[in-house]
């Protein structure tokens, strides 16, 4: 653990660094009202009180967390910050008048979205090592060839991961997807017919909704093995009701109106009126939905890759790598974390993102 | 009165057809099975002798419609033959190990239920403050988070570094009651962070929905005072959704305990599904499924009722 406690105090001795701390949060406190920026003026002088509270209370080691934690908030941020404008730089004129009210939070999502991307599409250029690879004893500690340390087998834990990003991000988003055409698909032909076929599926999605969706993914999973087209399948089934539920109600008030009447009218089929009236007119629920889906498969894949039911060894997983590594925790080491914290992250980048997606398309109701 | 009767039996009886058709489909799952029972438990290197004996203890020789009703006459008073594995009668497998999570769960809701309703009509009545945007990411942080992830980060901290509580919930016979709910606090603080998360959105959605109603508008053109316009006006409206927002939860609580009794080594019956999931222990696997999606549907169904009785419409019929 000596890494990580002068990493605390960022490599100085703890006196030095609480004078340095405190004349930095001074010094940035006072310019912020100096140059009248109020909010930024309260919130820096306010963490500059409670650390001095905390200070008293924790000593060094304490105000060490603050600051780390402060300091990665402000990092997070001015990434976030810079992203945006960014995106705005690069984005057409259109987007870019979107993207300018994007919160903070939502600029932080896409960022995370966008460094999870490359780094599946380039993992075999990134990691240092390959996925299986044997390189040294097991749980060997952190050296300068291995970022992270070995795993239970003395495999990179660093590698590991980076291609963990390709398998668990992948295999969630291919049976999202699945789960989505499925859905959209069922839910705009219910819409556009109705009658019979509209009720039968209608009555399918209250089944396998009120069955719990882990419970149904043991039960398949238990029948047909634990194999990757097995879990895509399950996982796809059990969410497509999900899809096909919003998809039937936002089409569902888009078929009453009076240019889908005309098109009938028109004598277009049934395939015309979907493609070219229908979907270009409740894409931005969908759109948010498909987030919302993702974050509910991944969880669901990963739960079960942390069970020993999802990918199978000796490929990189996350949710497993977790489960093979959980003894690491007893000692007090956070590696075996850092797989799930992945998790956490996308999840929540992601769930950033909807979150003002879904803001936007209510019409900014509160 | 008689009205609000039918509808609540109406809803029992669509809950009760939802769980046969249930029951329907976890039977027939297992008999898509490639081969049956009998050759997906004892492998490939079983001999012809093997697997018809096999067939033969377990009546597999009597078509799948005769079997499925057998299994449904015995689970309905909870005997669900016997396990594959151990040979033991399924209901000691598991009998014991389902009252150990609902004790967990209760513990869990216990505390969830009322810190987050507070929390949630506090966030929602402080809408758009800071207060509001901390408290949202810091609830959809803790959505997003895996079960396992919150389980050992509270390990770590509580149980590595601190050595404040155990990190495995084993439970032994003739501990006191202190004891248990000591032992047993960490996977209920892992529960209560997650449902609290959920449960307080919920809460929140709810009564902004409420208060955006043309009715508390006028009663605050009026000039009612905050606290009349929220207990005498938004409550009682208020509680239909709020319970519907408890009993969702709670069934969700039902669901996230198989990964956190995983995590924590907690005898309760997910890890014994689990266990029966990777040894395909069938009878097992069967009942526990059956257990879980019918406390799942009692839930939901509690959350309908609830919505029906707390109905003001529906009380005071006009």
């Amino acid at each position: 653990m000596e890494d990580i406690s002068t990493l605390f105090y960022f490599g100085m001795s703890p006196s030095i660094f609480a004078i340095v701390y405190y004349a930095v949060l001074l010094v940035a406190s006072c310019a912020a009202s100096y140059y009248n920026q109020r909010s930024m003026f309260l919130m820096i002088f306010s963490l500059t009180l409670v650390s001095i509270i905390v200070g008293i209370v924790g000593g060094a080691s304490a105000l060490s967390m603050i600051a780390v934690t402060a300091f990665a908030i402000a990092m997070a941020a001015m990434v976030s910050y810079a992203f945006r404008e960014f995106l705005i730089l690069i984005a057409s004129t259109e987007l870019a008048k979107e993207l300018r009210t994007a919160p903070l939070t939502a600029a932080f999502g896409m960022f995370i979205i966008f460094v999870y991307a490359i780094a599946g599409i380039f993992a075999p250029w990134i990691a240092p090592h390959g996925e299986a690879e044997v390189i040294s004893s097991a749980f060997a500690p952190a050296d300068e060839n291995m970022l992270l340390g070995a795993d239970q087998l003395g495999r990179d834990m660093f590698s590991r991961l980076i291609y963990g990003t390709r398998n668990s991000v992948g295999l969630a988003l291919t049976a999202t997807l699945l789960a989505f055409i499925m859905g959209a698909l069922l839910g705009l032909l219910a819409a556009t017919k109705g009658g019979w076929f509209d009720n039968l599926m209608g009555r399918i999605a209250d089944v396998i909704m009120s069955i719990p969706s882990l419970i149904f993914a043991l039960l398949m999973l238990s029948i047909f093995g634990p194999s990757m087209p097995v879990i895509i399948i399950a996982v796809s089934v059990i969410y497509a009701p999900r899809v096909f539920r919003l998809t039937r109600a936002v089409a569902g008030d888009v078929v009453v109106m009076d240019y889908i009447e005309a098109a009938k009218l028109r004598g277009e089929g049934m395939w015309y009126l979907i493609r070219r009236e229908i979907l270009p007119n409740s894409t931005a629920p969908l759109v948010a939905e498909f987030g919302l889906e993702f974050c509910f498969v991944f969880l669901l894949v990963a739960g079960l890759s942390f069970l020993g039911l999802g990918i199978q060894p000796p490929t990189a997983d996350w949710g497993s790598m977790v489960r093979e590594n959980a003894t690491l925790i007893s000692f007090g080491e956070i590696t075996p974390l850092i797989p799930a914290a992945a998790i956490a992250l996308l999840t929540v980048g992601v769930n950033f993102v909807v979150d003002w997606m879904l803001h936007r398309s209510s019409g900014l109701k509160e | 009165m008689g009205d609000i009767l039918g509808l609540v039996a109406k809803r029992l009886g669509l809950g009760l057809l939802i769980l046969l058709v249930i029951s329907v489909i976890i039977f027939f799952m297992v008999e898509l099975l490639p081969g049956d029972i009998a050759e997906a438990v004892l492998g490939q290197g079983a001999t012809e002798e093997n697997v018809r004996n096999l067939r033969e203890q377990m009546g597999l020789n009597d078509p799948a419609y005769v079997r499925y009703f057998e299994w449904l006459r015995g689970a309905i008073v909870l005997d669900f033959g016997k396990s594959i594995v151990t040979q033991e009668p399924v209901m000691s497998v598991i009998g014991e190990r389902f009252r150990n999570t609902l004790f967990l769960a209760t513990y869990a809701a216990v505390i969830a239920v009322p810190f987050a309703i507070i929390l949630g009509v506090i966030v929602a009545l402080l809408r758009n403050s800071v207060f509001d945007r901390v408290a949202n990411v810091l609830t959809l942080t803790s959505i997003s988070s895996p079960e396992f992830f919150l389980g050992y980060i509270l390990i770590l901290f509580f149980s590595v570094k601190w050595g404040m509580f155990p990190a495995i919930a084993s439970l032994s016979d003739g501990m006191s009651f202190g004891d248990l709910l000591q032992r047993t606090f960490l996977p209920a603080l892992t529960l209560v962070l997650v449902v609290t998360a959920h449960m307080m959105r919920m809460t929140r959605a709810a009564i902004i929905n409420l208060l955006a109603s043309p009715y508390i508008e006028m009663a605050k053109l009026k000039g009612t005072p905050p606290w009349k316009v929220i207990v005498r006006h938004a409550l009682p409206n208020a509680w239909a959704p709020i319970i519907n927002v408890v009993a969702l939860n709670l069934a969700y609580l039902i669901t996230g305990v198989v990964l956190v009794e995983v995590v924590f080594v907690y005898p309760g019956i997910g890890q014994a599904l689990v266990d029966a999931v990777s040894k395909r222990d069938f009878p097992v696997v069967q009942a526990s499924c059956l257990i879980f999606a019918a406390t799942f549907i009692l839930l939901n169904l509690a959350a309908d009722v609830g919505a029906i009785l707390t109905n003001p419409r529906l009380r005071h019929p006009k």
